[in-house]
């Protein structure tokens, strides 16, 4: 057997927090053969990242190896001197960072950063500048010369990653580190970067360590599979075997967990993980998992479990591998508790109505046109996902109906049936308290100087008009309800994991009983465990309160699993509308069906991927006919390409309920995606 | 070892408690920022006590000990009025103090409206407030303070803090202007405004607070700079009236006896107010230190 490019062999880190070591990675074994791709998955906190920094010996200050070691082609890494460590990362070793634009000196030119690494290596400037263009033309950068003379912020996300990735592998390097490199990225953009992470890596052999929280990344890119829980690995096989077969309890959880297609919140409610992850270095007598196992006993609890092997090449470290296949589901109860004093009246017809709505921002002296005539409605009790890449004006839409930002004056909304002025200022504390929003980041949503009670009880005060008394009783019931734990009203945000800071959020939402709930992402700064159960509360209210939702996500499997019906929207525009098994199922319109395609599936089953060429145009200049034809996969031996770049396609209904912008047929769509 | 909501809650109250007794023991275990507070300290309570424990009474003129160098009765001896100097360095702090401080509060207060209403609203509004200040910031303080003084009435001790309050202005606006920026666009500020909160209940109550560390790090700075900026004018005979006790006054009366080799009236007073301008830059350290900014 060869040698491995990377062994880790009962590694052991800490990290010191005031003054006391706190274990976080317990005893890790992994190994990486040359041309191999080994995923390690887990939740935040579990040390993903810690572990990927620790195979290059790249700890923070507080961070150290207590035991175990690092071996790079057989050679100890933790026994070498820092400039032996130094010469390895500068060589053979490579890293790819999740922000790509952060990974980028802004104030270099990018042609001169990729340059940069080929002086280092001794090559001349001249030399270097050649090798650059070659290097970022392997990575397939479009208009490669005007690239290099471009500065960071100049580049779109999936650029930027290129860029990285053309310097992480300008040394041929023998182990390519990356770090959640497509977690920021549009779908679209990453399963482009993930193509071509698997074509550089069939050409170079390298071998890859790769973090990432996303199943299906994993399982698109990764030979072999880690699961990390708490620091140790509790789980390894080949990723097929993991995904499919998966025997320790964590890992069966963690799938369980996920929304995939089949299920929506009409019929199935999504399985949780009980408890939360422990915190940093707590000691453990027993199975790290414990805790939170539906399957532990006794034993469980005071003996720690070996790895032991489960199937050709897979081992868990679980006491109760038989079992866990088969495990009890997890199902929590509905949420109880959310009486509602003024129970409103549920109106007759839509909700929300609005048409024509249309947002022109001034950009350097151009008028950009982010959002582009937009009608749609929603009915009581009804969730209308939007979708759509980054810049395709979903929050911007969002931002007009709450009056955030507020919309062109030909726009015209209307809620149950009354007009709704354009600016927040201009509504009444009725209308304003009947939109609200949950944010993508509850960090930011929440004022860190305030108490959980504070923020809740302060938009009840706001929105209904109960003396103060009145209005932190009612913020306790709403938390209660939301299962914010009494002993924590007082807390500040700070003090709460991501998924009870969301907890919050929603409280304050629901303050002043509202009709209609914008969903901004509200899931993807969390876990996949906690998404679940904030996905599971979110049913429960609009289930108790016909509250209608609008749900923003990139995330196509939460949007199907919580919608009833979908827009999908690109530079502005309503590309399809329809019912949310409609959409997805198709026939659907050529952007969406590239959407859909290029979401790495968990279970291995593999669609043909349709590619979207090039990058988003920019909406200053959208391309005239059809906004999609530079980069519609359908267009080309359609028979209506003569249409397509000339006539912008009006959005038609082409089935009752299913609404189209695209010159094709449906008839003729359904035979094309068929195939 | 379960996990429950209580046990997350009393950790991390005790962790909230832990944070601020290390920022505690962080300011503490700072040797330069407790030499600064004990200073200031020091000099406080003279300005609060120092009247009635001086030796000597401040305007007792003994004309039997003009000039007298120190020694064991007049410890920093007397100056040219027979006036004991120690007694008036030590009554000289409280005018200096309460200047400088009110001239800071006022600057700190207008700089951070001003701040606050610029950062959130952006726009021309914006545009010309922050052109009219840096041009007031464009001339130096001393001037525009001793143009003003000149101007309007010699020794008014009132006109002295505006003054300086208004040249402080400028620079703590942009502090907090900076700051306000980057905080208007967290999500809480819109989220304020979906519950159709007013907006000086969001500038004050919702951003205010989360501005906070780098308005007191400025105050400590500009504090330093008032009680320069008050015994340069004092000094040079503007802003507080004749005669009476106060460091500026006393070397600006003296200087000339140095050549004469009476160092103790000008030395002393000139130490004075090196020492307070020191103490309050070494607890500006010590702050920026603590809130990492």
């Amino acid at each position: 057997m060869s040698t491995p490019t990377l062994e880790l062999r009962n590694l052991e880190v800490a990290y010191t927090v005031r003054g006391i070591d706190r274990e976080v990675l317990r005893s890790i074994s992994l190994s990486i053969e040359p041309g191999e791709a080994y995923g390690l998955v887990g939740e935040s906190g579990c040390g993903k990242s810690t572990a990927a920094y620790a195979a290059m010996r790249y700890l923070p200050r507080n961070g150290k190896i207590t035991g175990g070691s690092i071996l790079f082609e057989g050679r100890d890494m933790v026994t070498m001197s820092d400039g032996e460590v130094g010469e390895l990362r500068n060589s053979v070793i490579s890293m790819v960072y999740q922000n790509p634009v952060s990974a980028l000196n802004p104030t270099i030119r990018v042609g001169d950063q990729v340059a940069e690494v080929f002086e280092l290596a001794g090559k001349s400037k001249a030399e270097a500048g050649m090798l650059a263009l070659q290097a970022l033309v392997r990575v397939k950068i479009a208009d490669p010369e005007k690239v290099m003379r471009r500065y960071a912020h100049q580049l779109s996300g999936g650029m930027a990653q290129r860029v990285v990735i053309a310097m992480a592998l300008a040394s041929n390097p023998r182990l390519l580190v990356m770090d959640e490199p497509t977690t920021g990225l549009d779908a679209t953009v990453e399963a482009e970067v993930l193509d071509l992470v698997r074509e550089l890596r069939r050409e170079t052999g390298t071998a890859v360590l790769f973090i990432s929280h996303n199943l299906g990344v994993i399982r698109h890119m990764c030979d072999r599979v880690g699961v990390l829980y708490a620091g140790a690995l509790v789980e390894q096989g080949t990723t097929a075997e993991i995904l499919s077969n998966p025997q320790h309890p964590y890992t069966v959880g963690l799938l369980r967990c996920i929304p995939r297609g089949g299920l929506h919140k009409n019929t199935d409610r999504l399985e949780t993980i009980p408890g939360s992850p422990p915190s940093l270095g707590l000691h453990f007598d027993g199975c790290v998992f414990a805790t939170r196992c539906t399957l532990a006993d006794d034993r469980c609890r005071t003996e720690k479990p070996e790895m032991v092997a489960v199937g050709p090449s897979h081992v868990a470290r679980c006491f109760h591998h038989d079992k866990a296949p088969s495990m009890p589901r997890n199902i929590e109860g509905a949420s109880q508790g959310l009486s509602n004093p003024s129970k409103r009246v549920v109106p007759e017809g839509d909700l929300l109505n609005i048409t024509h709505l249309s947002k022109i921002f001034a950009q350097d002296g151009n008028k950009v046109q982010v959002v582009n005539d937009v009608s749609l409605f929603v009915g009581p009790g009804e969730t209308l996902g939007l979708v759509g890449e980054s810049g395709s004006g979903k929050t911007t839409i969002a931002k007009m109906i709450l009056g955030l930002t507020s919309a062109e004056s030909t726009s015209v909304m209307s809620l149950s049936g009354k007009m709704l002025a354009r600016t927040l200022n201009k509504r009444s504390v009725a209308d304003v308290g009947a939109l609200q929003i949950v944010f993508q980041n509850p960090d930011q949503a929440l004022n860190r100087r305030h108490s959980v009670t504070r923020i809740v009880s302060r938009a009840v005060e706001r929105l209904s008009g109960f003396s103060r008394t009145n209005s932190d009783n009612r913020a306790h019931e709403l938390l209660s309800g939301m299962r914010v734990d009494a002993s924590l009203h007082n807390a500040r945000p700070a003090q709460l994991s991501g998924g009870l800071k969301q907890r919050v959020a929603i409280s304050r939402a629901f303050a002043g009983s509202p009709n209609l709930v914008v969903c901004d992402e509200p899931t993807s700064a969390l876990d996949v465990s906690v998404q679940a159960t904030i996905l599971n509360l979110l049913v429960d209210l609009q289930k108790q309160d016909d509250t209608s939702y609008l749900f923003i996500s990139h995330d196509l499997g939460v949007v199907r699993y919580i919608s009833d019906r979908i827009a999908v929207l690109y530079l502005g525009r309503v590309m399809e509308l329809g019912n949310a098994e409609t959409v997805f199922n198709g026939p659907h319109h050529p952007y969406t069906e590239a959407l859909v395609s290029s979401v790495p599936a968990i279970d291995g089953s593999q669609r043909v991927r349709i590619r979207l060429e090039g990058d988003v145009p920019s909406p200053a200049n959208p391309p005239t006919g059809c906004v999609l034809n530079p980069r519609c996969p359908r267009m080309a031996g359609s028979g209506v390409e003569g249409l397509c770049t000339t006539v912008e396609p009006e959005l038609k209904e082409v089935e009752p309920g299913h609404f189209m912008r695209c010159h094709i047929p449906l008839d003729q769509l359904r035979v094309t995606q068929q195939k | 070892m379960n996990t429950t909501s209580t046990e997350i809650s009393d950790k991390s109250n005790a962790e909230r408690l832990q944070i601020r007794k290390e920022r505690l023991a962080l300011l503490r275990g700072n040797k330069a920022f407790i030499f600064g507070v004990t200073i200031l300290g020091f000099w406080v309570l003279c300005a609060i006590f120092g009247k009635f424990v001086t030796p000597f009474k401040i305007d007792d003129q003994n004309y039997e000990f003009v000039s007298v160098a120190p020694n064991g009765t007049y410890w920093f001896g007397t100056d040219p009025n027979g006036q004991d100097v120690f007694s008036r360095v030590i009554v000289g702090s409280r005018l200096i103090l309460v200047m400088s401080f009110a001239a800071t509060i006022i600057g700190t207060v207008a700089g951070t409206s001003l701040g606050l209403i610029t950062g959130y609203f952006k726009g021309w509004f914006d545009t010309i407030v922050m052109r009219l200040l840096e041009a007031i910031s464009a001339i130096p303080a001393i001037i525009i303070a001793l143009l003003a003084i000149a101007a309007i009435d010699g020794q008014s001790p009132v006109l002295t803090v505006l003054i300086i309050a208004f040249v402080f202005t400028p620079n703590i606006a942009r502090t907090v202007r900076a700051a306000v920026l980057a905080e208007a666009e967290y999500e809480y500020v819109a989220a304020a405004r979906l519950r159709t909160e007013r907006t000086p209940h969001i500038l004050f109550k919702e951003i205010l607070p989360n501005v906070m560390p780098p308005i007191i790090v400025e105050f400590t700075v500009r504090l330093g700079y008032a009680i320069f900026a008050i015994a340069t004018l004092s000094f040079l005979g503007a802003g507080v009236e004749y005669g009476s006790p106060n460091w500026g006054t006393q070397i600006s009366e003296n200087w000339a006896l140095i050549f004469n080799n009476q160092w103790w009236p000008t030395a002393f007073p000139a130490i004075a107010i090196a020492s307070l301008a020191v103490s309050v830059n070494l607890i500006s350290d010590g702050l920026l230190e603590v809130f990492e900014i």
